[in-house]
């Protein structure tokens, strides 16, 4: 320990330590945290974009967007979803108010908005599957398919999510701990919204134009 | 005794061909390796000089040329003179070793010193030493300067190196020059050469002659060859290790590399990408041959008594390993693009008729259901658990107006000429293929 | 057939014939490896472990436990990892003069893709995560991770991933296609058997590890950093986790979905990999190596991370050229997502393609080469102590300026072209990795062993190691240079011309020194354990160090740090000891710290099964567990009571104990 020795203690002493430390409980980085979760979910997004972009006009001589999509069903499913984002920024509002009962109520019709964006996508998929345009089909089909079905699959684990924290919030009320989940899951149904848009312009209008 | 002995290696490797003429060291010269003078040399000079001039006695008069061959010679004895990559026998490939070569002595200018000194501080300043002693020296702007600039000036002259290389020695650009000294003439006639990668053994198709072989490639010294490369099913990968740069064999699609082989010889060729089972057995011999050996070797193949059609294709392309050479004595002229384009079955969409038609927006509803299931003796295993039987798309388009079966590409072109047109089939919208229930449907608008 | 239908649906395409009975060295090796496993549990039994096992460590959410059962878990993996490589140098080395060699292609192909995939995913990659783990919220003046729980769940799959991957030795098979699993080959056409599928899943179900722990130390660094440290004032090696971790974050997602697409084709019989159809084998090329590239920077930087503390601690001197270190890793970090393509150069893009990612390659060169002179400054003037850290640090600079040489040739596109898929290519990767990665492993294993036991490793068999490691990487992979340079290519499994043979036989000695290397670490780890009296370090401080984690005591307390240290230079600690630092010695505060959860493991346990059930086809299994997962995750979100307080007056006791211990080594306290 020749080093301790070395140089003589300066006038003025540093402080090296907090003593009177507050401590701050658990869950200081989850929005952080969450919100690098969601970029990597992004990624994922991502992926399946390129792959579209790559493999979307490669039709192996079957259908075309042209022969599939209906526009008229996609507008009626999107504002679903875009109204359900609006109704979950109500229960966001009611939260800061701290209204327990509007914010379980205000996350019920965000299900239940998200459950019919989730049934139009359900009868699409139903529909296409039985006039033979499968995921199998076609390299299209196939990156159509698990895109918009990785979409869906989110907006179906945002409303397990939102009845799970429904019944949580009606146990412990607007908790700290609840109120964060509550950030969390707002930020996941927004970010839910703009990968819609993106599938939408990108798959949709201009898998139409094309 | 260096230089003796590596005038002995060179003369066995003139000898066995390995080397040419043009790669001998010049007797006249120090070796700059070992600094010796090849002048003081007695008896081995005397063998040397009589044993280069009676195996290249046309080219004499050129031996005086440096060659970098000779700067990397302690190495390719290390190999037991068989670093092929460093001693090749084909242009690309001399150019590619040259690349290398060039790219390590720049690198080798930072890495030395780099190495001297770590062995050099990590010695000079162990503790037991107690040398000048600064625990608080941390920056200097001069040394920080230095390491950031003198790899980025090595990167520079590197980076112009890769840039300039790449696209002299991009695999797709045609040759112009035959070897260093031979710049390509209108006289230098071009060999194709169509590449198959089968499971697993190569399939080389001479469209020029109208042969093929199987496991055997020749091609006639100093003339141009441009290999177009595609697989039948797995990704491997082309390697003639001194005749040029491997590049991959992938089906569906067709890569391509241009060479040219300039001393005779019998050279090792390979599958250098993992492909299966059998990908150890996956080799070829590559003779470079004179023109007249080369025009024996297509008679013989002209001889041989099976041909190559569609029929015997389908049946080579079956999995087989460490199989012996074959020829064929005549090859159907659009097999080679069949294969490219995955229609060797002619009940199978060619690849480029489809990327037609989903230029032209596919082929509709109607389309999504002409598939065939592919034969159970052309797959492996039963395809995906929880997908339909394995298919490809039908060539043969059933409709209403035509039951008794439309080619689909045939269909494409007469229908509509400009592939880039709106592609409108009434034909197929009345295909009895469609489900009736879909037209009563909302999404048929 | 009623019998085999009701069989086909409890076992899925489990069948008798999937148990290798007929393979003497898979039945050998599983009755060896049976038999440990049993003596190891009835020992574990036998003196009640089990008990203190799941309570102090399979449930604990301690980083330092966490990091340290990272570290087994890569330790027991090179084992596997190593018995493959044995098996194909001697493979190679025999299969000359028209011998087939002791292995079938159905084996050798397996052990060839096994090893790449071991080596990586379940060797390389916990051996780092768990050094991050243990370092960085100690460096960084922390008391745990940000997200506690989500750290043991993350080493749990991590581990069900690596079990995963060895049930694919005594259970059926694994992908006979390489380690990255090219397309069409590892397509359900060409590769119907359970290979690939266990490939699938087990880098799935790890992967999915690996970017929640990414996650969690970009959190854990970005906001828990004691009060003072600024970026600039962190750690090197903290700054080199977090760069890791950021690339883990940016990449990984990368891989889960070209997995899931991989998956997809492979079950549903989608069309993205497979041609025919329209999919295009290319794009799981391009996609696989956007994952790929990253990751070995993911797996160098903790390294250099590592190699900057030990040149600093034991030149007894501040790290030469700090800022330019830091822009350095950060300049790697963005490069790294700009090259994947120069690992097929030879598929046939353009040349302007080819140029562009073979000069963004040698872009790299020029950071790396500035760290590799800030560590030879470090030692310039400095007071060099040769302890085993620093060994394997000279070794690194020495070996892995080779390796940089080799990689910046294959960088350069023609030059690829003729060493692409070589040898050349596999002694150059293992030129990085090893004389990279895995020096540097074992300079952080012996560097940070006394923090994290309270004893120094054996510095005898330390020494013994390490010059078997060395000379056996050079005896192991110089040839294999060699051999690319005489165009010989890897993955080959016989051979025809016989003037080869002999630098395979080279080769296969330099595996048998590294063989040695090996046991004499496990040697100096039951050396030291048994001779833990001597090598204790009582100070918390044995290598005089200079960062935060040595300003407390070896091993450290649960808590980390009774007080949240305050930082005002970049080697905390060190500007600690010059200025005079006292130990507070009272005015303890009781301190909040996370339970233990048993829900990481039972979590990582039902992906476990639900991997195992999609590769033999279980379905009613695959669905049970996925139904049971989501069941136990939502429960586990019902569990709001995740912190607890130590008692002021424990936190006493401890510290209390360390005054002693310093009193004891004669240090002040």
């Amino acid at each position: 320990m020749s080093a301790n020795t070395a140089t003589a203690a300066p006038a003025e002493k540093p402080v090296f330590y907090v003593r009177d430390e507050h401590p701050h409980g658990e869950g200081g980085g989850t929005m952080l945290g969450f919100w690098i979760y969601l970029m990597s979910d992004c990624l994922i997004f991502a992926v399946l974009f390129a792959c579209y972009g790559v493999l979307g006009a490669n039709y192996a001589a079957g259908p075309s967007p042209r022969d599939l999509f209906d526009l008229p069903m996609l507008a009626v499913s999107t504002s679903m979803l875009l109204i359900s984002s609006l109704t979950s920024g109500f229960a966001m509002l009611a939260m800061a108010k701290g209204r327990v009962a509007a914010t379980q109520l205000w996350l019920g019709v965000t299900i239940l908005f998200g459950v019919a964006f989730l049934s139009l996508e359900i009868y699409e998929f139903r529909h296409m599957i039985s006039i033979g345009a499968t995921p199998q089909r076609s390299a299209f089909l196939s990156s159509f398919f698990v895109l918009v079905g990785t979409h869906g699959l989110h907006v179906t684990f945002g409303i397990v999510w939102m009845i799970v924290l429904i019944a949580q919030i009606g146990r412990r009320g607007l908790t700290q701990a609840n109120r964060r989940r509550m950030s969390c899951l707002a930020m996941f149904w927004h970010f839910l919204d703009i990968i819609w848009i993106g599938v939408f312009t990108f798959v949709y209008l201009m898998g139409m134009l094309r | 005794m260096p230089s003796p002995i590596e005038a002995k290696c060179y003369m066995n490797l003139l000898a066995d061909k390995r080397l040419s003429c043009r790669d001998m060291p010049s007797l006249d010269m120090p070796s700059p390796v070992t600094g010796w003078d090849n002048r003081a040399w007695s008896v081995e000079r005397e063998e040397y000089a009589a044993a280069v001039a009676g195996l290249c006695q046309r080219e004499v008069g050129t031996l005086g040329r440096f060659r970098i061959a000779f700067l990397l010679s302690p190495l390719a004895l290390l190999g037991g003179c068989s670093a092929v990559v460093l001693a090749p026998a084909g242009d690309i490939a001399v150019q590619q070793r040259d690349i290398l070569v060039q790219s390590v002595i720049l690198m080798l200018l930072i890495i030395i010193p780099v190495m001297v000194a770590t062995a050099l501080f990590a010695w000079r300043y162990r503790s037991a030493r107690q040398a000048r002693y600064e625990p608080d020296w941390d920056h200097s702007m001069h040394l920080e300067l230095m390491i950031w600039s003198v790899p980025l000036l090595i990167i520079i002259c590197l980076g112009a190196i890769t840039w300039a290389s790449t696209h002299l020695l991009d695999p797709f650009r045609p040759l112009d020059r035959i070897s260093s000294q031979t710049p390509i003439t209108e006289e230098d006639e071009l060999l194709t050469v169509n590449v198959v990668a089968l499971d697993w053994k190569w399939l080389f198709i001479y469209p020029q002659y109208g042969i093929a072989s199987v496991n055997e490639l020749v091609a006639p010294v100093d003339r141009p060859i441009n290999f177009q490369i595609t697989s039948s099913s797995v990704m491997n990968a082309f390697y003639v290790p001194a005749l040029a740069g491997m590049i991959y064999a992938m089906p569906g699609m067709k890569t391509q590399l241009n060479a040219v082989i300039n001393r005779p010889g019998v050279y090792k060729g390979i599958s250098a990408n993992y492909s299966g089972a059998g990908f150890s057995g996956m080799q070829f011999a590559f003779r470079g041959t004179s023109d007249a050996d080369f025009d024996a070797w297509i008679q013989t193949a002209r001889q041989a008594q099976v041909t190559l059609d569609r029929a015997t294709y389908l049946d080579l392309e079956r999995p087989s390993q460490n199989v012996p050479v074959r020829h064929f004595a005549d090859v159907d002229p659009e097999l080679f693009d069949a294969i490219v384009n995955m229609c060797v079955d002619s009940s199978k969409m060619c690849m480029k008729d489809m990327m037609a038609i989903d230029a032209g927006g596919g082929l509709g509803l109607a389309g999504a259901r002409n598939l065939l299931p592919v034969a159970a003796e052309d797959r492996r295993g039963p395809g995906a658990v929880f997908g339909p039987r394995p298919s490809y798309v039908a060539s043969i388009i059933c409709t209403t107006d035509n039951p008794s079966g439309l080619v689909a590409r045939d269909l494409h072109r007469s229908v509509v000429p400009p592939i880039d047109t709106d592609l409108e089939l009434p034909l197929l919208r009345t295909s009895t293929m469609q489900p009736p229930a879909a037209s009563a449907d909302p999404f048929d608008s | 057939m009623p019998d085999s239908s009701f069989s086909q649906i409890v076992f899925g395409r489990l069948t008798l014939e999937s148990f290798p009975f007929s393979d003497p060295i898979l039945v050998g090796t599983f009755t060896v490896v049976a038999i440990l496993g049993i003596a190891i549990l009835a020992a574990i039994t036998r003196y009640g472990w089990w008990g203190y096992l799941w309570k102090e460590w399979f449930t604990s959410v301690d980083h330092k436990r966490i990091g340290a059962m990272y570290m087994v878990l890569g330790i027991v993996m090179l084992l596997r990892g190593f018995s493959d490589a044995i098996m194909m140098r001697l493979q190679q080395a025999l299969a000359f003069g028209g011998s087939e060699g002791y292995l079938p292609p159905y084996h050798y192909d397996q052990i060839f893709t096994a090893h790449g995939v071991i080596m990586i995913f379940f060797v390389a990659m916990p051996l780092i995560t768990g050094l991050m783990n243990f370092v960085v919220p100690l460096q960084i003046g922390a008391r745990d991770v940000a997200f506690p729980f989500l750290n043991n769940f993350s080493f749990w799959m991590t581990t069900a991933g690596a079990v995963l991957v060895m049930a694919s030795l005594f259970i059926g098979e694994f992908a006979k296609t390489g380690w990255l699993a090219y397309p069409p080959l590892s397509g359900i056409l060409y590769s119907p058997g359970v290979g690939v599928d266990y490939f699938i899943w087990s880098l799935q179900i790890a992967g999915i590890g690996t970017t929640l722990s990414g996650i969690n130390l970009i959190a854990t660094i970005v906001k828990m950093r004691a009060p003072g440290m600024t970026l600039m004032r962190m750690p090197v090696f903290t700054w080199t986790a977090l760069c890791s971790n950021v690339l883990i974050v940016a990449a990984f997602p990368v891989l889960t979905a070209v997995l899931v697409l991989m998956t997809l084709d492979r079950y549903l019989g989608t069309n993205f990999f497979a041609g025919g159809l329209g999919g295009n084998p290319m794009m799981y090329v391009n996609l696989i190596w956007m994952w790929g590239h990253p990751e070995v920077y993911i797996l160098i930087l903790p390294a250099f991370g590592v190699y900057s503390e030990v040149a600093a601690t034991f030149s007894g001197k501040r790290l030469f050229g700090y800022t330019s270190m830091v822009y350095a890793t950060i300049v790697i970090t963005i490069l790294a997502y700009l090259v994947w393509l120069h690992h097929f150069f030879t598929m046939g893009s353009g040349a302007s393609v080819n140029a562009f990612f073979g000069i963004a390659t040698m872009i790299i060169s020029i950071p790396t080469g500035a760290k590799i002179f800030n560590w030879l400054f470090t030692m310039y003037r400095g007071r060099i102590r040769f302890d085993e850290p620093m060994l394997w640090t000279l070794a690194f600079m020495l070996t892995f300026v080779i390796g940089g040489m080799t990689g910046v040739m294959l960088a350069i596109p023609p030059a690829d072209f003729v060493l692409h898929n070589s040898l050349f290519l596999v002694a150059h990767f293992h030129n990085v990795i090893i004389g990279g990665v895995v020096f540097g492993m074992f300079a952080g294993i012996s560097y940070w062993f006394p923090k994290a036991f309270g004893f120094k490793l054996d510095p005898f068999w330390g020494k013994v190691s390490f010059w078997f490691w060395v000379a056996g990487f050079y005896v192991a992979f110089m040839p294999l240079y060699l051999l690319g340079l005489m165009g010989v290519t890897r993955r080959m499994r016989v051979f025809q011309d016989d003037s080869l043979q002999i630098w395979f036989i080279i080769a296969g000695f330099g595996v048998f020194l590294i063989a040695l290397g090996i046991a004499a670490f496990l040697i100096q780890i039951y050396v030291s354990i048994r001779d833990r009296e001597r090598l204790a370090d009582l100070t918390g401080d044995p290598w005089n160090g200079r960062t935060l984690e040595w300003s407390t005591s070896s091993p450290p307390p649960s808590y980390n740090f009774a007080f949240t240290p305050v930082v005002h230079d970049n080697d905390a600690w060190w500007d600690m000891k010059q200025r005079g630092y006292v130990r507070p010695l009272d005015g303890f505060r009781p301190i909040a710290m996370p339970k233990n959860t048993g829900a990481g493991i039972v979590l990582a346990g039902l992906s476990l099964a639900l991997g195992f059930a999609m590769v033999w086809y279980i379905w009613w299994l695959a669905a049970a567990s996925f139904v049971a997962l989501l069941a136990v995750a939502i429960g586990h979100t019902f569990n709001y009571a995740r912190m607890f307080d130590i008692p002021a007056d424990d936190v006493r006791r401890s510290e209390d104990e360390r005054s002693r211990q310093l009193a004891d080594s004669g240090a002040t306290p």
